[in-house]
């Protein structure tokens, strides 16, 4: 019971103090994409989830969206897309929390390995 | 038993050594299958055997047939070994930045050797491959990145040698490149233990392949399965090779540079999500076919821009 209203007070607060602090975090854009964002680099966009990133950065640079977005409406299956180095498919995929500082880094998916 | 009719005998069971002194949880323990000892210096021996034989098995290989395979250096020199012994002949597509050494080994084994284009990467090398074999029918593509002779290899030898000589395993962490590791280890170890988490580790191939025009040039392996994955981490040549580096330092371990990667991610996993427990991680291969790198002479930022040109992976 106790339990249930400390749940219930988290839920009414935690959102709102959330909301107040939006994230900034860098993008890292592989070569292969840099030409639909102005041939840059490394992008710093607001969001407090990768997929609010996503939107972000399509916002910024529309011609982006195909890349990052598969016709299902979930990722590219040829991106793969890491939070300071850890793919986001074994994490919480789109929903996974960003914090200030973080690093979005997105690669193309190739053959790689000493095969 | 120590003593063996023919040195493919000598493949697969390799030694796990205790290399915790590099964990970053005190207690979280971390061992290292060693597959640098296998005869052809690596892993791939495994697959290279499995991949044969079962070939044979099916009557898609003869005696006098040549054999064709994509491969940056170590399933090839590992084809190489078998195919010398079992009378076949070999031609690899092998990307033309990797190291000398790897060239060296598969010309003296008497492989056939043809480059493709190095800033296509071992994309570059399979298109190449495919290409040929659909032109030349007289050619026995065994194809590692769709051939599931690749993970059986190591779902029936290394998974099985991992858990008997570590029934305590919680996390087994490999690097990635045609996930015949991860599969067959993963599926092996999911199916005895199911509460092991499976971790791979990858090099950023899609930055370091130039040659990348857009991204329906990407390269999904069809033996690879997400599912049995539980993480997966991207580790850069700078990661890759500190981690090559406190493997010989802090180990005495003299391993190969995506040897170091598997580290890297390994000990980013445990910091990230354990306090306790055991992980196993395998090092591909020795250091040997490295060693013009500078991956442990040269200045650290040098070998880092060098390793962003080369195939070390």
């Amino acid at each position: 019971m106790l339990t249930d209203l400390v749940g219930v007070i988290g839920c009414v607060f935690a959102p709102a103090v959330k909301r107040g602090n939006p994230v900034a975090v860098d993008v890292k854009i592989p070569t292969v994409l840099r030409a639909q964002a102005d041939g840059q680099a490394s992008v710093s966009v607001d969001g407090e989830t990768v997929g609010q990133v996503f939107d972000s950065l399509i916002a910024k640079f529309p011609g982006i969206k195909p890349n990052l977005i598969g016709d299902d409406g979930g990722m590219h299956k040829f991106v793969n897309v890491y939070v300071n180095d850890d793919d986001i498919r074994y994490l919480e995929k789109l929903e996974t929390k960003l914090e200030a500082g973080d690093t979005v880094t997105i690669l193309p998916a190739v053959a790689g390995g000493a095969i | 038993m120590t003593r063996y009719d023919s040195i493919l005998d000598t493949i697969g069971n390799t030694p796990l050594v205790d290399i915790s002194q590099l964990s970053p949880m005190p207690g979280v323990k971390i061992f290292a299958k060693l597959e640098g000892q296998n005869p052809g210096g690596s892993s791939k021996d495994r697959i290279a055997l499995k991949m044969v034989q079962l070939a044979e098995q099916a009557e898609e290989l003869r005696a006098g047939d040549t054999i064709l395979e994509p491969s940056s250096g170590n399933t090839g020199i590992g084809l190489a070994l078998v195919a010398k012994l079992r009378g076949y002949k070999l031609r690899i597509i092998l990307p033309e930045n990797v190291s000398v050494e790897r060239r060296q080994l598969l010309e003296i084994f008497g492989a056939e050797v043809t480059l493709s284009p190095g800033e296509e990467g071992s994309n570059g090398a399979i298109r190449m491959a495919e290409t040929i074999a659909a032109q030349d029918s007289s050619y026995r593509f065994l194809f590692q990145y769709g051939n599931p002779a690749n993970p059986l290899a190591h779902y029936e030898g290394t998974g099985p040698e991992i858990l008997k000589d570590c029934p305590e395993i919680d996390v087994f962490c490999a690097g990635l490149g045609t996930s015949g590791t991860l599969m067959g280890v993963g599926r092996y170890l999911k199916e005895h233990k199911p509460e092991v988490k499976i971790v791979a580790v990858e090099p950023p191939a899609g930055e370091l392949v130039q040659g990348l025009r857009n991204l329906d040039d990407g390269f999904i392996p069809p033996i690879f399965d997400g599912d049995v994955l539980d993480g997966k981490t991207v580790a850069r040549p700078r990661e890759s090779i500190e981690g090559t580096r406190r493997l010989l330092n802090e180990c005495g371990i003299f391993a190969g540079v995506s040897s170091g990667a598997a580290v890297y991610g390994a000990t980013r996993y445990i910091a990230r999500t354990m306090t306790e427990g055991t992980v196993v991680v395998l090092l591909p291969d020795g250091g040997w076919k490295y060693l013009s790198s500078g991956a442990w002479t040269d200045d650290l930022d040098t070998v880092v821009e060098l390793a962003t040109r080369i195939n070390y992976w």
